[in-house]
């Protein structure tokens, strides 16, 4: 695997500048994260960070309304944002003649947001939150999920705790005066890292960037997020029961587990992998083909790098098969491997299959841009890109059983189990989260 | 709100000249089995994506077994081949290769992607999986209730509902597009192993199969492991199959599914477009990117940034050998759901009525044209891409040629597309929501006689 290749600096306003040369397509990736997300949010405020998204595509001082997205389609660009827990990214790939456009949109929204922002549209993407929230939680089977798993894994007092969509009566409250003091606070160069991938000159592009994104002042610092340390283990096993409008009962069930980057976070990751990644994982090979008690499953981690990350398995009941009986035979390959481990052809299979899956999302200029964002944004440190297949490919099967042994237990999880609902009452909304594209 | 002065005041800076762009080069060869290869060597990471292209889609099933393809196409690397202990999907495994296949209404495509080490590994197991599969008994039953389980989810997911339900409403009965490509409860509970045999025998034929294989690898390198994994492999070309497209009628409808507590409509707005074929293909997709392919088409910007309407709203054509359908698809709140079926209807209607200014026709040619690369970035893509080209019968310079013809069509080409494709009184509109929240206010619309259908989408009289 050639590495990638890397050169970081900083602007004297604290922005942190990646750059990663490809010139195999004349096209070009820029990548802007911002470290803020949904945990940032004030109480009565849930959703904010999101719908301060949406914003950012209303215009600035030189582009208007939607234009961004015009520019850029016209430009033969492809663009989007989004927002997660603790970050906001926005990022577009265009033909590479077509750079300085991008550098240009991304500058002015930064620097100069505030003098585009009506309460026209405002009262706009707030209605189209609204249908988003409508469209991927509300009228979607099982669409609450994302909502309840945070609410459920974390203390109420947790930054991570509360809906990163919001509550439609938070959603109604956000008025222009919390837009500029979100822009203030967060949406400084300080605050955001900026990545060009592909096809560039690097000189021309310093150039750029020092042009654009120079003259935008730092700000004057963020609050500090609350304490977000929590224990190693949940202590119990808490269950919740979700009656939904769904024909088939689904369990949702979720460990704490190590923070993304940390030293036990890559044995947590092949752990998901030989639970649920693929055919030939555990959950799929017990329950899906000899059992035959699920008609899908999955496991993964949310990649959290704060406070504690969720290993989570995701298991659907085939039909005839009650919501109790599906939790037991779950449990029952939990059990198995917090008792009795891996082998070492399991970790080999998962690494193998996780290794093929990181050198393919390589390929595109967009995805190489994300993850050096990522790694700068969290760790300063974009290099961690060409390390994490080392990392995985020292991952032995000891290091899982460890894991298992610790983290698997019934003293560490919590689960939403959603069964069929037969009285037509709908269950009382909860807090809860995910992430979202504009 | 306090108003800032600016930080910086730059104009919108002028683009640099363009770098040359082509498709990857792809070299085709031909085995004396009838076989045909195409290499597209692509060395940017060490990665290989590996295809091939099977006469085997939803519209060459028997009557009465729908979704045997796709249960044909699941179970190929279900099963061991030869003395191996191991199931195929699980050696690919090992590799950390997936291999996945399936059925698409003409064709079935069978793939794998694998890092260029386990290239020739890969490549002798994909040559397994499509000549010798064993298709056990006990996983194709599972796959059948696999299946079974996905319809009993679809009827409570009002996305999938929505499109189910639309394509009934489209098609006459007659037509195979009218139904589920994966088959509905009664024919796929039907489908028995000796179904899949034959199916199997009938269409897996070398004279009829392309394989593909993309990226990290010299073309003689590709040519030895395919010849070495599937030369041996006889069997002539089966014939080709063909959907019939006609529409179930030629007058407006609206199709109304009650679910009751819907917390939004999804809406489905269209008819029977045109076979990919059709020579007005360019002006089509320029047409279609105005009006509701590209983010800042007519129809998203009106449902979505000046009402409020949805998160999103679109206009596709689905290409397919015969003609597939056009839709308009949006999800809306209940309240504006007459409100936003007639905006979408009102930019289908008069679209045709002037050709678009060259500002709007140059935001989607210069879309099209310029996103092209960005389009084939991994070896994944660039073997679909060819694989298309394939199913299709379209000439081996298809790409070369694309962006010209892309450049080529004019204001008056999108109008006259317009008129032509575009059938305001043909529209058949299908609703998945709250009755009794919507269908007062869209009776009143006078759109067409109205069809109630109840949540597991049976019609009522």
């Amino acid at each position: 695997m050639p590495k990638i290749p890397i050169d970081q600096y900083s602007l004297p306003s604290g922005l942190q500048v990646v750059l990663s040369e490809d010139h195999t397509a004349p096209i070009v990736a820029v990548n802007l994260w911002y470290h803020v997300g949904s945990a940032n949010e004030r109480a009565g405020r849930t959703g904010f960070a999101h719908l301060f998204e949406h914003m950012l595509f209303q215009g600035s001082a030189h582009v208007a309304a939607n234009e961004h997205f015009e520019l850029i389609e016209r430009a033969g660009g492809t663009l989007n944002g989004s927002t997660w827990l603790d970050r906001t990214n926005y990022f577009q790939t265009v033909p590479s003649n077509q750079l300085e456009l991008a550098l240009w949109l991304e500058a002015d929204r930064m620097g100069n947001l505030l003098p585009a922002m009506t309460q026209q549209k405002l009262d706009t993407q707030r209605d189209v939150v609204k249908n988003e929230r409508r469209w991927t939680v509300d009228n979607q089977p099982y669409g609450s999920w994302w909502e309840r798993l945070p609410a459920l894994a974390f203390p109420p007092d947790h930054p991570f705790h509360h809906s990163l969509m919001g509550s439609m009566d938070d959603l109604d409250a956000a008025s222009l005066d919390d837009v500029a003091e979100f822009f203030a606070t967060y949406y400084t160069p300080d605050n955001a890292v900026l990545t060009i991938a592909g096809d560039f000159d690097p000189v021309e592009t310093r150039a750029y960037v020092e042009r654009y994104f120079g003259p935008i002042p730092r700000g004057a610092g963020k609050p500090p997020l609350r304490d977000m340390s929590l224990p190693p283990l949940f202590g119990d096993w808490r269950r919740e029961v979700v009656p939904d409008d769904v024909m088939l009962p689904r369990l949702i069930l979720a460990f704490r587990s190590p923070v993304f980057g940390s030293q036990g976070y890559w044995a947590a990751s092949v752990c998901g992998a030989i639970l649920g990644m693929r055919r030939g994982s555990r959950l799929q090979r017990a329950l899906v083909r000899e059992r035959q008690v699920a008609s899908d499953a999955s496991a993964f981690t949310y990649d959290l790098t704060k406070g504690s990350d969720l290993l989570v398995v995701d298991v659907t009941a085939r039909p005839e098969i009650s919501a109790g009986r599906l939790e037991e035979e779950v449990a029952r390959e939990v059990d198995l491997i917090h008792t009795q481990g891996v082998t070492g052809a399991e970790v080999a299979r998962a690494v193998a299959l996780i290794e093929t899956s990181l050198v393919t999302s390589l390929q595109s200029a967009g995805s190489r841009a994300d993850r050096l964002s990522l790694y700068t944004t969290y760790f300063g440190d974009p290099q961690r890109i060409n390390s994490e297949i080392d990392h995985y490919r020292a991952v032995s099967a000891a290091d899982v059983s460890n894991f298992a042994r610790e983290r698997l237990g019934p003293d560490n999880r919590v689960s939403l189990l959603y069964v069929p609902r037969e009285d037509g009452a709908r269950p009382d909304a909860v807090d809860g989260k995910t992430e979202v594209a504009a | 709100m306090t108003t800032p002065t600016l930080v910086t005041d730059f104009p919108q800076p002028e683009p640099g000249q363009p770098r040359d762009y082509s498709f990857p080069t792809f070299g085709s060869y031909q085995f004396s089995n009838g076989l045909r290869l195409v290499v597209a060597p692509v060395h940017k990471l060490p990665v290989v994506t590996v295809l091939a292209v099977i006469e085997a889609g939803a519209v060459s099933e028997p009557v009465n077994r729908e979704g045997v393809a796709q249960i044909t196409a699941r179970a190929l690397a279900e099963g061991r081949a030869g003395d191996d202990a191991m199931e195929l999907a699980d050696r690919f495994e090992l590799l950390g290769a997936s291999f996945g296949a399936r059925a698409d209404w003409e064709i079935t495509v069978a793939s794998v992607t694998t890092t260029t080490g386990h290239l020739a590994d890969a490549v002798a197991l994909f040559g397994e999986a499509l000549t010798a599969p064993s298709f056990p008994e006990r996983e194709i039953e599972r796959l059948k209730a696999e299946r079974l389980s996905d319809l009993l989810q679809r009827r409570m997911e009002p996305r999938g509902l929505a499109d189910d339900m639309f394509v009934r409403a489209l098609y006459d009965a007659e037509s195979r597009y009218a139904r589920a490509d994966e088959g509905e409860a009664e024919t796929v509970s039907a489908i028995t192993r000796d179904d899949v045999v034959a199916f199997w025998s009938e269409r897996y034929r070398p004279g009829s199969v392309t394989v593909v294989v993309a990226g990290d690898v010299t073309a003689e390198d590709a040519r030895r492991l395919v010849e070495a994994a599937l030369g041996s492999w006889q069997g002539e070309a089966p014939i080709p199959a063909q959907a019939t497209d006609q529409p179930a009628r030629l007058t407006r409808a609206v199709h109304l599914v009650h679910k009751p507590d819907a917390a939004q409509t999804e809406i489905r707005l269209g008819h029977v477009g045109l076979p990919r074929l059709h020579p007005d293909y360019f002006a089509v997709t320029v047409m279609n990117a105005l009006l509701g392919g590209l983010f800042n088409s007519r129809i998203n910007l009106n449902l979505r940034e000046a009402h409020g309407y949805t998160y999103g709203a679109h206009s596709y054509f689905d290409w397919r050998r015969a003609a597939g359908p056009f839709l308009v698809s949006t999800a809306v709140a209940s309240d504006v759901t007459h409100l936003a079926a007639q905006e979408a209807l009102k930019e289908l209607t008069r679209f045709g009525d002037a050709p678009p200014e060259a500002r709007e026709l140059a935001l989607a040619v210069d879309y099209l044209d310029g996103v092209f690369p960005i389009r084939y970035e991994s070896t994944s893509a660039i073997a679909s891409a060819i694989a298309g080209m394939i199913s299709f019968g379209l000439p081996e310079d298809y790409y070369d040629s694309y962006r010209d013809n892309v450049r080529a069509v004019t204001p008056q080409a999108v109008q006259d597309a317009a008129r032509r494709h575009l059938h305001p009184d043909r529209l058949q509109l299908l609703l998945v929501g709250n009755e009794s929240e919507i269908r007062g206010p869209v009776e009143a619309m006078e759109f067409g006689p109205l069809f109630r259908y109840d949540d597991e989408g049976r019609r009522e009289e």
